[in-house]
C-alpha cells in the first residue's frame, strides 16, 4: 500500500514537471523583456497592440459562426440517426473521426480548389472566403461536436421521448426546442467551448484563407518577430484555453452531481 | 356504435408476421386489455393505434374517422410508456402541461389542468420538482396525468407497471382503474401478467403468435376458455390425459379410475384427449356426488393464503390448491389421499 502510494507520487511529480517546467520557463522568459527586472513589460505590448484585438476579434467572430453551425448541423442529425436510422450510426461516427486523419492542410487546399472557381467563385468576396472558413471549421470542430452529442442524446431514451410528444400532439420542431437542445445543454455548452478553442488557435486553415486577420497567424508572425511578446502571447492563449476548459468541468460536474442524485434512488 | 375499431389489422417486418388479422371493437369507456406472452405482437397493436408504425392491411377508426394513417402527432390518444418516458428538462408542472402547451391553450388554462390532474394523482405537492426527484410510481403517475391532460380520445398503456415492485403495482393498478372509470375514458392496456389484465379489463383480449385467440370477460376468459392456449395461458391448468371417452354419456377413464364430465355430445377431441381442470377446484376428501381419486402427495407448498399440493395418481401428477385456514393441518409428502372434483368443474380437451 505504502509502496503504491510512494510511485504513484513519483509518476504524478514526474507528470507535473514535464508539463508544468516549459510553462514555467515561458512564464519567466515572457517577464524578461526589460533588462535586469521581471516586468509585464512584454504583456502591455500585447494588449496595446491594436492588431492582437482584432485578429482575436475576428476569430472569434468565426468561432462563434462555426459553433452554430456545427451545433444546428449535428444535433438534428444526430437525433434523427438515433431515432430512426441507427444502422447509420457506425458510418457517421467514422465520418467524424476523418478530421483527426486528414490533415488541415489536405483540407484548405481541397476546398480552394474547388470552392474559388467556377461556379462557386467563394474566394472572390469577404462573405464567401468567411463562409468557407467556417466550413472548414465545421469540419474541424466535427469529431468534438459529434461526440458530445451523441453521448448526450445516449443519455436519454431519445425514442421513447419523441414518441411521447408526438402522442402530445408535439411536431418535429416542438420535440427538437423544447426538448432535444434543452437535454443536451451540457453537451453543447462543452463542445462550444472545445471548439472555440480549436479555432481561435487555428492556423493552417485560417493562413490559407485569411492569413493575418486571424489570431492563429497573427501569433505566428509575432513568434517569428518579437522574442518576448511570442512568450507572453503564448501564456495568454494558455490561459484563454484552460480558462474554458475549467468552465467545461464546472458545467459538467454540476450535471454530474445531478444525475447521480436521479440515480440514487 | 363501437368508438375504436381495429378491422383485418395486420402487420409485417420484412417477412416476420408480428400481428395478423386482428379484429377488435371498443366500446366508448371500456377498459380493455391485450394479454399475451412476449413477442406475441401486443405492443405492436398499441403502437398502430398510437400511430407510431402503420399498419400492414386492415383499418383504424375513433368516434367514426378513420385514423389508419394519420401521423402521431394529430390522433389525440394518450400513450404511457413502461419507462414513464417524463421529459427530464421540465418539471413536473411542466410535463403534465406540455400537450396543452402544443396545443395554444391559454396559460392560465393549462394551468388550472395542470392542478386538476394532479390532484387526480394526489402528488399535487410536486409540481414544481423535477422527473429524477420522484420514485418511479409517482413519475408513472405523472405520467398518466400528463397523457389524460389532453382528454384523449382513447388512452394506451403498455406494461405501465412492470418496471414498479409488487406493492406498488398493486397499489397503481387499482389507481388506473379509478381514474379511467371517473374519467370514462376508452382505454387499451398491454400487458402480459394475468392478473393485471383479468382484475382491471371489461374485456380481455388474449394473442398468441400475432393473432386473437379469444376475447371476453375476464370471468368468461378464465372459467370457459375457448382454445388450448388461453386455457393453459390464463390461471393453472392440470391436463390429464384419459382414454376411454365417452362423450354422450360423459364419462372417462383416468389412471385406471372412472371419471364424470358434463357431457358435451357436440365436441370434437383430439387423438390424444385430456381432462382439463383448475387446481382450486380440486378438494382434499370425498364428497357427495364427485369424482374421487386415489393418490399419494409428493410435495406440500405453502404460499400464504393459498397451500399448492402436488398429488400422484398413479402416473399422473395433480397441482390441487388448497385455501389456508388457522388451524388447517396439512397432509405431509407420501400422505395416501383422497381428491375430489364436481363434475362441471373439468372438461375435455
Ligand atoms: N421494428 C420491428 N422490426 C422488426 N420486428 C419487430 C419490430 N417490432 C416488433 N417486431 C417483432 O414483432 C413481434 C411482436 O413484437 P411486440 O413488441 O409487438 O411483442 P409484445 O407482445 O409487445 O412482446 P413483449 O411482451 O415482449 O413486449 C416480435 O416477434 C418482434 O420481434
Ligand atoms: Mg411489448
Amino acid at each position: 500500500m505504502k509502496r503504491r502510494s510512494f510511485w504513484s507520487w513519483v509518476w504524478i511529480v514526474l507528470g507535473s514537471l514535464y508539463f508544468i517546467l516549459p510553462l514555467y520557463s515561458t512564464f519567466d522568459f515572457s517577464l524578461r523583456e526589460k533588462k535586469g527586472v521581471l516586468s509585464f513589460l512584454s504583456y502591455k505590448n500585447v494588449f496595446i497592440d491594436p492588431n492582437f484585438w482584432d485578429t482575436i476579434g475576428f476569430s472569434l467572430e468565426i468561432a462563434i459562426f462555426t459553433i452554430i453551425v456545427s451545433i444546428l448541423l449535428v444535433v438534428p442529425t444526430v437525433y434523427w440517426i438515433r431515432l430512426r436510422l441507427p444502422q447509420l450510426r457506425g458510418i457517421l461516427e467514422f465520418i467524424s473521426m476523418l478530421p483527426f486523419v486528414i490533415p488541415a492542410i489536405v483540407l484548405v487546399f481541397g476546398m480552394i480548389r474547388v470552392f474559388s472557381g467556377a461556379p462557386f467563385f467563394l474566394t472572390d468576396t469577404y462573405f464567401g472566403t468567411y463562409a468557407l472558413l467556417v466550413a472548414g471549421y465545421v469540419v474541424l470542430a466535427l469529431p468534438y461536436v459529434f461526440r458530445a452529442v451523441d453521448t448526450g442524446l445516449a443519455a436519454i431514451d431519445v425514442v421513447s421521448l419523441t414518441q411521447a410528444a408526438q402522442s402530445l400532439g408535439a411536431n418535429f420542431g416542438t420535440i427538437l426546442i423544447r426538448l432535444i437542445f434543452p437535454n443536451l445543454k451540457v453537451a453543447i455548452l462543452s463542445s462550444a467551448f472545445l471548439t472555440l478553442a480549436t479555432v481561435v488557435g487555428e492556423y493552417t486553415i485560417a493562413s490559407f484563407l485569411v492569413g493575418i486577420k486571424a489570431f492563429g497567424p497573427y501569433m505566428s508572425l509575432i513568434g517569428q518577430n518579437k522574442t518576448y511578446e511570442s512568450s507572453s502571447l503564448a501564456i495568454i492563449s494558455f490561459m484563454f484555453t484552460w480558462s474554458f476548459m475549467g468552465l467545461i468541468q464546472l458545467l459538467s460536474r454540476g450535471k454530474a452531481a445531478s444525475t447521480s442524485l436521479a440515480g440514487a434512488r | 356504435m363501437d368508438f375504436l375499431s381495429l378491422t383485418n389489422l395486420s402487420k409485417t417486418f420484412g417477412a416476420a408476421t408480428a400481428v395478423e388479422d386482428f379484429n377488435l371493437d371498443v366500446e366508448k369507456g371500456e377498459f380493455v386489455s391485450l394479454l399475451g406472452p412476449s413477442g406475441c405482437g401486443k405492443t405492436t397493436t398499441l403502437r398502430m393505434i398510437a400511430g407510431f408504425e402503420l399498419p400492414s392491411t386492415g383499418k383504424i377508426t375513433v368516434d367514426g374517422e378513420d385514423i389508419t394513417n394519420q401521423p402521431p402527432n394529430q390522433r389525440n390518444v394518450g400513450m404511457v410508456f413502461q419507462s414513464y418516458a417524463l421529459f427530464p428538462n421540465l418539471t413536473i408542472g411542466q410535463n403534465i402541461g406540455f400537450g396543452l402547451e402544443v396545443r395554444k391553450m391559454p396559460k392560465p388554462d393549462i394551468q388550472k389542468r395542470t392542478l386538476e390532474m394532479l390532484e387526480l394523482v394526489h402528488l399535487e405537492k410536486h409540481i414544481n420538482k423535477y422527473p429524477y426527484q420522484l420514485s418511479g410510481g409517482q413519475q408513472q403517475r405523472i405520467a398518466l396525468a400528463r397523457a389524460l391532460a389532453i382528454s384523449p380520445r382513447v388512452l394506451l398503456l403498455d406494461e405501465p407497471l412492470s418496471a414498479l415492485d409488487a406493492k406498488i403495482r398493486v397499489e397503481l393498478r387499482l389507481e388506473i382503474r379509478r381514474i379511467q372509470q371517473t374519467m370514462a375514458i376508452t382505454t387499451i392496456y398491454v400487458t402480459h401478467d394475468q392478473e393485471e389484465a383479468l382484475s382491471l379489463s371489461d374485456r380481455v383480449v388474449v394473442m398468441s403468435q400475432g393473432h386473437i385467440e379469444q376475447i371476453g370477460a375476464p370471468t368468461d376468459i378464465y372459467n370457459d376458455p375457448s382454445t388450448e392456449f388461453v386455457a393453459q395461458f390464463v390461471g393453472q391448468l392440470n391436463m390429464i390425459p384419459v382414454t376411454e371417452v365417452d362423450l354422450r354419456k360423459g364419462t372417462c377413464i383416468l389412471a385406471g379410475q372412472r371419471v364424470k364430465f358434463e357431457p358435451s355430445p357436440n365436441q370434437i377431441i383430439s387423438s390424444e384427449p385430456r381432462l382439463a381442470i383448475r387446481p382450486e377446484e380440486l378438494h382434499l376428501g370425498t364428497g357427495e356426488g364427485r369424482n374421487a381419486l386415489q393418490g399419494r402427495v409428493e410435495s406440500v407448498q405453502f404460499l400464504g393464503s393459498v397451500v399448492r399440493l402436488r398429488v400422484h395418481v398413479d402416473s399422473a401428477i395433480f397441482s390441487a390448491d388448497l385455501f389456508n385456514e388457522r388451524r388447517i393441518t396439512l397432509p405431509r409428502a407420501g400422505d395416501e389421499v383422497v381428491i375430489s372434483f364436481p363434475e362441471q368443474s373439468c372438461w375435455l380437451i
